[in-house]
């Protein structure tokens, strides 16, 4: 299904702010100038919907602020948005039709990493360019590509010592969703694991409609860890961390997730399942500082829901933010411009200072370690500023070869 | 020793996903002959109504049952409004009811949300053989137990057993005795919408509510029921109890990929060899 931004902007309740914007166009003397079309493809319905209903929403507040503002380059944005219903045959079926039939000058969208695989492609071919909200597993080295979220490099980087070295996680057992993103984390986290002194005691993959927990807690209750590491996927992994706490409890074995509370799953289970468990993000609602803060206010203003935002909502804005600024440095929206311009654009966003690399296209930014408290309320334990994306500049320079559209994978021993 | 007990928890809790999720078909498909693609969404309506009833401030287990009341009365309401113009009719139903598992689908995200939602049960863990396994866990293969059981004798020793019974199988001769076959199927509808409702509503504690639930079980309900054969009942508890052990000690012993993996292929294997399903040899019975 294609929802137009009006329907959408109904749909999602921010009524107030569409019946504003035609006026606030007509006073900036935009409503006469071509538009500058944006298209966002993410999943409103089915299974993974849960990590793309808040970045919908941030990636059209992001498109109307603009607007409000003036535009880009004197002319207005239009978002196109389409819902890939969690479908990855509909990722290629939309991005071939945003690029070659709406014509638009920037793709924002894909949550998993094979959708991203889909799209890369397609982008290539017809000479679009595409930023990748999400965090995933690192080493996709191309100039179309902009990833905008963490990747291994600079998740564990913070995670595996803090856990391993100062919560005594020696001994850990892994758990990954069953696709590229799963596989590819696990084998970095046995290796920052290992290059920690610490051990990993099993590695499991469980596939995305796989609800019952139950062998694989009895299989970890017998390799008796220190602490499991989670990076499960969707909404039936989520029974994961119900069934844990109804067996074991993380008194017993600690609970470290790199994709917790990215799709908002503290909400879905009740304070007690979630309290305890430790994640690195560049983004919590948490967050105490005015920039995030003042985000959250305008978000649920925005949205008039009060509920978390969390990572993947700010990531949503994030990208538009950047790929707006880049736009301004290159003076012109046309995606191989942008492209140019697009190494070492820097702005101040929701969760600290953002800057990209012009080196592998992904993003330098801070990464904060949390703990869930009480009420599902996140306290952050530590900040590290400005992470690189150690991992993917280690295989990845496009400054050397711009024609490069490798996804490098890091051998881990 | 304790190995063994860690082995027969798992057989017995993947044995109680199956019954849970397939005796409401047993009835539905089994007995009635209807296809009935919105399975599946019945066991995602229990769960919901067990949610929305401990939010009403019921207790678990005074949710659980309302729940199955809930969905039996939506299956009776389903019964009356579609299904009963399509008896005999196998491709209508299964259009008729794909559609109407596409709406529930729809209906329940529009309402609740597409996020999952839960109750925790609050039992905590038991020792078992050294691990620990959760209480509720034991709850649902107690549960799924009584239900069989319940379901059994309710069709076996009663009057309303025997009429549903000879209706099912010769709802002529049933008609030309004087009995209001409509009336049955329409609460041999109910009773099996209520036993999936019920099972939904016992899964929540430890797999939660969510819109598209249902995915995940139906192919497994028909799997179970299909090979089963032509004994709703016995088939059902036969190949319940043969793929929950398979996938129960696969599962354990190796990994949850492989454990789906073997319950898929011997399904596969079961078709090709006894085709019938595993009771099909037998003369006709429950």
């Amino acid at each position: 299904m294609k929802l137009s931004r009006r329907q959408f902007t109904k749909l999602a309740g921010g009524g107030l702010a569409f019946a504003s914007l035609p006026a606030t166009l007509m006073k900036a003397g935009l409503a006469a100038e071509e538009p500058i079309k944006v298209g966002n493809i993410l999943d409103q319905t089915g299974g993974l919907n849960i990590y793309s209903m808040k970045q919908i929403q941030a990636v059209a507040m992001a498109v109307d602020e603009i607007n409000e503002g003036g535009g880009l380059l004197g002319r207005p944005l239009e978002l196109v948005f389409y819902d890939a219903q969690s479908n990855n045959q509909l990722y290629s079926q939309y991005a071939t039709q945003a690029l070659l039939r709406d014509q638009v000058k920037v793709i924002h969208g894909g949550i998993t990493s094979s959708s991203r695989e889909v799209m890369r492609p397609i982008v290539q071919r017809f000479g679009g360019l595409l930023f990748y909200n999400s965090l995933y597993e690192g080493g996709v080295c191309d100039r179309r590509h902009v990833s905008t979220g963490m990747v291994p490099g600079q998740q564990l980087d913070a995670l595996c010592p803090y856990v391993v070295n100062e919560l005594g996680g020696k001994k850990g057992y892994i758990l990954a969703a069953d696709y590229n993103y799963g596989h590819i984390t696990a084998k970095w986290l046995q290796k920052y694991i290992r290059d920690l002194g610490g051990e990993d005691l099993g590695v499991e993959f469980i596939p995305l409609d796989v609800s019952n927990f139950a062998p694989i807690i009895a299989r970890i209750q017998e390799a008796g860890p220190d602490v499991v590491w989670s990076a499960l996927v969707g909404a039936a992994h989520i029974s994961f961390y119900r069934q844990f706490h109804a067996t074991v409890g993380k008194d017993e074995i600690m609970l470290a997730g790199t994709t917790y509370a990215v799709g908002r799953e503290q909400l879905e289970l009740t304070p007690e399942e979630g309290e305890g468990i430790v994640i690195a993000t560049s983004f919590v609602d948490d967050l105490q500082t005015e920039a995030a803060q003042d985000f959250v206010a305008r978000f649920k203003a925005y949205t008039g829901e009060d509920d978390f935002i969390g990572e993947y909502g700010e990531y949503g804005y994030r990208g538009v933010s950047i790929w707006a600024e880049a736009v301004k440095k290159a003076g012109s929206a046309e995606p191989d411009a942008v492209i140019d311009a697009l190494g070492g654009v820097s702005i101040e966003g929701a969760g600290g200072l953002y800057t990209i690399d012009e080196q592998t296209n992904h993003n330098t930014m801070n990464i904060h370690i949390a703990r869930q408290g009480a009420n599902r309320r996140f306290e952050i334990i530590r900040s590290f500023e400005q992470q690189p994306p150690v991992d993917t500049q280690l295989v990845c320079n496009l400054i050397e070869n711009p024609n490069d559209t490798t996804q490098y994978v890091v051998e881990v021993e | 020793m304790d190995t063994l007990l860690v082995y027969a928890y798992q057989v017995a809790f993947s044995f109680s996903i199956f019954i849970l999720i397939s005796l409401g078909l047993a009835v539905i498909f089994g007995m009635m002959r209807v296809i009935n693609l919105a399975q599946g969404e019945f066991i995602m309506l229990g769960a919901y109504a067990c949610v929305v009833c401990t939010a009403f401030g019921l207790p678990l287990w005074l949710a659980v049952p309302a729940a199955g009341l809930i969905v039996g009365l939506i299956g009776i309401a389903v019964e009356r409004t579609v299904i009963r113009f399509l008896y005999g009719r196998v491709l209508d139903t299964l259009l008729a009811t794909w559609g109407l598992s596409l709406l529930l689908v729809g209906l329940v995200t529009t309402l609740a949300g597409p996020q999952s939602q839960s109750v925790p049960a609050d039992l905590g863990g038991v020792s078992l053989g050294g691990l620990q396994v959760p209480a509720y866990g034991l709850v649902m293969i107690g549960s799924a137990l009584a239900m069989l059981v319940g379901t059994y004798a309710l069709w076996r020793f009663t009057n309303l057993g025997l009429i549903v019974r000879g209706t099912m199988q010769n709802p002529e001769m049933a008609r030309a005795l004087g009995t209001n076959t409509s009336m049955i199927y329409m609460l041999t509808f109910g009773f099996g919408s209520a036993l999936t409702g019920l099972a939904g509503a016992l899964l929540v504690p430890l797999f939660g509510a969510s819109p598209t639930m249902g995915l995940f079980y139906i192919a497994k309900a028909f799997i179970a029921v299909i090979s089963g054969g032509p004994w709703p009942l016995l088939g059902t508890l036969s190949a319940s109890g043969l793929y929950g052990s398979i996938d129960g000690i696969v599962s354990f012993a190796f990994s949850s990929v492989l454990g789906e993996i073997a319950v898929l292929l011997v399904a596969i294997l079961m078709l090709r060899l006894l085709p019938q399903g595993i009771t099909g040899r037998l003369r006709k019975g429950l």
